[in-house]
């Protein structure tokens, strides 16, 4: 636990320095959300739709911002002192308490400006919105932190980790989606428990399957 | 595989496509001739998600035994897989045009074989984007087992929760995929059903020792060109 604690408070303090992620991620929101603005500027968008196009702007900063976590271990050569200090499993839990925070604050950001600009996104539901955030997010993290670590030891690698993760993320994103179509459309809160069982069975089975495989990836 | 087989196997085959056809079938209400499908659409998603079980199980064993036979049994598997479920998707297409009016309408069972059809794709591109062969069987193993455990949120979930138009969704009649797990089906639609089923996996089997075996001696013949 003091392993995983130690890498976590190493990618927090090194981001914190450059701000790199952080500076980028916040230019791509502001680039997404401007394009969806542009294109959808004076049409009616249904609320449905906007559920919807909310989650293609988070699957996509997830997918430019999460793979940084071990790509950059690979690039600056740090992989072999991270296996001599700390166990596999720590690196993991490591990353992924970074990532989930990351994703969180990214999260956040997107969608206060979402709530901002979009006329038609209008919650009526707050607490199955708030909730598919917080439990959404962390499944995210978990299958995205974990791809890439795969992808980092791969040619290509910007553009095999949307390719890859997508299949492993669809049913999770198929159920936040329908969770955050229900929160606008102003349903009950138990109609979206369905919804909120499958993304915590999701996060469980990633989360674990990715703790169980790490090693494997990991090692050389 | 014994010639006699081979020959045996192309007659049975021959069989199946002659009886799928015109064997008269017991009326299946909503489906009615259009079930003839089964015999063909059936046995190839069996033989996808077969494949696909298979290449896992492949790709954990040369996570144990690290011998890279395994690894090229799990990609022949995945090959072979994606072909079936290339099959199944445009057997399945022609039969939802004719039954629902269009050949694609994101169905949750669309979905399902789509997502399939990806992650194969996902799969051969991360095995294109690996040139050291024992990191590459390492890694495609290890994603194709996290792929494999979200599967089941598209086969049994998904259609639950969503109201699917394919037969066995929103409790329609249906002869294989149904509640109950019960078959619907009369004695010479069953028997030609297993004939097919029996005739196709020997087929995939068969496909499966030859492509091993031309995967195994490029490998060979590879180890002694380097040496």
């Amino acid at each position: 636990m003091r392993g995983a604690y130690a890498v976590f408070s190493k990618d927090l303090y090194s981001e914190l320095r450059t701000r790199y992620a952080l500076n980028a991620l916040l230019m791509f929101v502001v680039v997404t959300l401007s394009i969806i603005l542009f294109s959808t500027a004076g049409e009616a968008v249904s609320p449905a739709l906007s559920a919807g196009i909310l989650w293609v702007v988070i699957f996509f900063a997830a997918m430019s911002g999460l793979s940084r976590s071990f790509v950059s271990e690979e690039e600056r050569g740090t992989t072999m002192t991270l296996q001599l200090w700390v166990k596999p499993s720590a690196v993991l839990i490591g990353k992924l308490a970074f990532n989930t925070l990351l994703l969180y604050l990214l999260n956040g950001l997107i969608v206060s400006a979402y709530l901002i600009t979009m006329q038609s996104f209008k919650l009526q539901t707050p607490s199955i919105f708030w909730l598919t955030i917080v439990l959404g997010s962390f499944g995210l993290a978990s299958a995205s932190t974990f791809i890439a670590a795969i992808i980092s030891k791969a040619n290509s690698k910007g553009t095999l980790y949307p390719v890859l993760s997508f299949p492993v993320l669809l049913p999770l994103l198929m159920s936040v989606i329908d969770a955050t179509r229900l929160s606008v459309d102003g349903a009950a809160f138990y109609e979206a428990i369905d919804d909120f069982k499958i993304m915590i069975s999701y996060a469980v089975v990633v989360t674990t399957a990715a703790v169980i495989l790490f090693d494997f990836v990991w090692r050389d | 595989m014994k010639t006699w087989l081979k020959i045996l196997l192309g007659l049975w085959i021959a069989g199946v496509l002659y009886f799928g056809f015109a064997m008269p079938i017991g009326d299946i209400p909503g489906l009615g001739e259009k079930a003839r499908i089964i015999f063909f659409h059936v046995p190839m998603s069996w033989l996808a998600v077969l494949a696909f079980l298979m290449s896992m199980i492949y790709g954990i064993l040369y996570l144990k035994d690290r011998d890279l036979k395994y690894d090229i049994k799990s990609s022949t598997a995945a090959e072979l897989g994606f072909l079936f479920t290339i099959l199944a998707t445009i057997t399945g297409s022609i039969w939802a045009k004719f039954n629902w009016g269009s050949f694609w309408n994101w169905d949750p069972r669309e979905t399902s074989i789509f997502v399939l059809l990806l992650i194969y794709g996902a799969y051969f591109s991360l095995r294109s984007a690996l040139e050291v062969e024992e990191k590459r069987a390492v890694l495609s193993a290890v994603y194709s087992i996290v792929a494999f455990v979200t599967v089941p949120f598209f086969v049994f979930i998904m259609p639950r929760i969503m109201f699917s138009l394919h037969p066995g969704g929103g409790g329609s009649a249906a002869p294989i995929l149904n509640a109950s797990g019960k078959m619907y089906m009369d004695m010479n639609m069953r028997f030609v059903f297993y004939a097919s089923l029996i005739g196709f996996t020997v087929f995939y089997f068969w496909l499966f020792q030859i492509r091993t075996r031309i995967g195994i001696l490029t490998y060979l013949e590879s180890l002694e060109t380097e040496q």
